[in-house]
């Protein structure tokens, strides 16, 4: 538990620490959530931007934290040798891993813990779905942090950084976090629903949206990312 | 039982044979040094050791056990300095000293790792902010922070300086005497001779020579004497004065195949004076382990020639 507790302790602290860390995982999405509440320039539809973008920004600091912050950071950790280096203590891969998902899950607190009241002050209706938003929340940190450690795992240090950023570009735009899946064109759609990111908003959408609920196929889709993608990061994973 | 046993260990990656049939032995409360030029197999001997690779072929255990199979097991009484790395950019000293305490149940206080190398004062520095020397002695704190049964550090002296090297004896030296088995490599001979109880010289993943460093300097010593005098002296008259043959090794360098007794030194210096010759340099007696080390290893030599490879 001390060995843990001590472990995870380092893992925040240095993710605290970083300044693009910070800016990945507080400074963007609270701007896009800001900027684009006030200013009305997305196709919501809904007559309320903000009811859209909270439960879109929310998705969104799931995927900055599970997938690139923690992909960046072990990438580099692994150039650098320290996953090497711990290898040699008795903290233990089992103990390492259980590490990184406590301090995940700590800063994806710390990033609610700013949204969400954000939100509400830029004048946000929620729904009532909080506890299937928490079990999507999960579901989609395993995922994304699946698909981060499946990059970092293989990938050189600034490669992965890279890979990482460009992805997560990518999953912004066609994940239905700012611009709402069904604007997208019909075949890049389907393909958006099949992916985490879009899994996840159409997830928080329905929970946190007033007289909507979680499609099946959000949680199928969900579950399926959060089994296969650390499993396959397990399966590759290369610790030097 | 030795700490760590080693036997006809093969190390192989696809068609390169790092480690060649290596068998070695250290023991508790000994220095014991893998020596030899880059490339000669030390890292991945070393490494095999930590558990951070298979051998292709032979047996290996280190305080009984087996690195890979019982890992975990090993871990809480190992130390562990890498080459290089093995420490997150961006975290503390004083982080970082912590951190590695905690993670052992048998462990040192984070101040007193410190303060052994000398890093008290740097304590809120990150480590990218440290010197290479500074990152060095960290490095080297962190393997001892589990006061280790045995430790495994990979050319703990290579980019320091004066201070820094002292530093190191000075811990390394200490940790021996708490009865930790030292295993260090290295590739200077001075460092080899200095922190050393047992030095065992590798080259192309094969072990050339061992023992200690005064049994190693003793072989062969005490016959011959080398000088340094002008070059082309007339080498035919001093040989038969000093009743031996005397070879021009190189310009200006001489060896004299007779026993470096004070007698046939004092003939020497008489012959020298006698000519009006300047003497450079001398040498009788015990070598110094960079002679055993260049007679045995490619280092110094033409290694394109395979068959002046050893010289003997």
């Amino acid at each position: 538990m001390n060995k843990l507790l001590a472990q995870t302790r380092v893992e925040v602290t240095l993710t605290a620490r970083r300044g693009e860390s910070l800016l990945l995982t507080l400074g963007i999405p609270v701007l896009l959530l800001v900027f684009f509440s006030l200013v009305d320039v997305l196709p919501t539809g809904t007559a309320k931007g903000i009811d859209f973008l909270a439960p879109g920004i929310l998705a969104l600091a799931v995927m900055s934290t599970a997938m690139v912050g923690l992909g960046i950071a072990t990438g580099f950790e692994r150039s650098y040798g320290v996953l090497k280096r711990l290898g040699a203590t008795p903290l233990g891969r089992p103990r390492l891993v259980a590490a990184k998902v406590a301090s995940v899950l700590a800063i994806e607190l710390g990033q609610f813990a700013v949204l969400i009241p954000v939100a509400f002050a830029l004048g946000w209706h929620a729904g009532s779905g909080w506890p299937a938003s928490l079990g999507a929340v999960l579901l989609g940190t395993a995922a994304f942090a699946g698909v981060g450690l499946l990059m970092a795992g293989r990938l050189r240090g600034e490669v992965n950084l890279a890979a990482a950023n460009g992805l997560y570009l990518v999953l912004l735009l066609v994940g239905g976090m700012v611009i709402p899946l069904t604007k997208l064109p019909s075949g890049l759609r389907s393909v958006a629903r099949a992916l985490p990111s879009g899994a996840l908003s159409d997830a928080l959408h329905g929970a946190l949206t007033k007289g909507l609920s979680v499609p099946a196929r959000a949680w199928v889709v969900l579950v399926v990312w959060a089994v296969i993608a650390p499993a396959a990061a397990a399966a590759t994973f290369r610790w030097e | 039982m030795p700490a760590v046993e080693v036997e006809q260990l093969v190390v192989r990656y696809g068609d390169v044979v790092a480690v060649d049939e290596l068998s070695l032995t250290a023991r508790a409360g000994e220095v014991t040094t893998i020596l030899g030029p880059n490339g000669a197999g030390k890292t991945s001997t070393i490494e095999t050791l930590e558990g951070y690779r298979r051998p292709t072929q032979g047996s290996v255990r280190v305080l009984g056990l087996d690195p890979i199979a019982d890992h975990h097991a090993l871990t809480a009484r190992m130390g562990v300095m890498l080459q290089r790395g093995g420490i997150y950019p961006g975290i503390r000293v004083g982080e970082a000293a912590r951190l590695f305490c905690a993670l052992y149940d048998h462990r040192r206080a984070a101040d007193e790792l410190l303060e052994l190398v000398g890093l008290s004062d740097k304590s809120g520095r990150t480590w990218k902010q440290l010197s290479g020397g500074e990152q060095q002695r960290l490095s080297l704190a962190l393997a001892l922070a589990g006061c280790p049964d045995v430790a495994f550090l990979d050319e703990p002296t290579a980019g320091l300086d004066v201070s820094g090297r002292q530093v190191v004896r000075r811990v390394v030296r200490a940790l021996a005497d708490e009865g930790t088995a030292v295993v260090l490599t290295t590739h200077e001979l001075d460092e080899a001779e200095r922190l050393s109880d047992r030095v065992l010289i590798v080259d192309h993943g094969r072990l050339v020579a061992e023992g200690t460093t005064a049994e190693l300097m003793a072989k062969g010593a005490g016959h011959e004497i080398r000088f340094g005098a002008p070059a082309g002296i007339d080498i035919t008259t001093l040989g038969a004065r000093l009743g031996g043959a005397v070879v021009e090794a190189s310009a200006g360098e001489y060896v004299a195949a007779v026993a470096a007794t004070p007698e046939n030194v004092a003939a020497l210096t008489a012959w020298l004076a006698e000519n009006q010759l300047p003497l450079a340099d001398l040498r009788a007696g015990r070598q110094r382990l960079e002679d055993v080390f260049l007679r045995l290893t490619t280092e110094g030599t033409e290694s394109s020639l395979p068959t002046s490879r050893r010289r003997r």
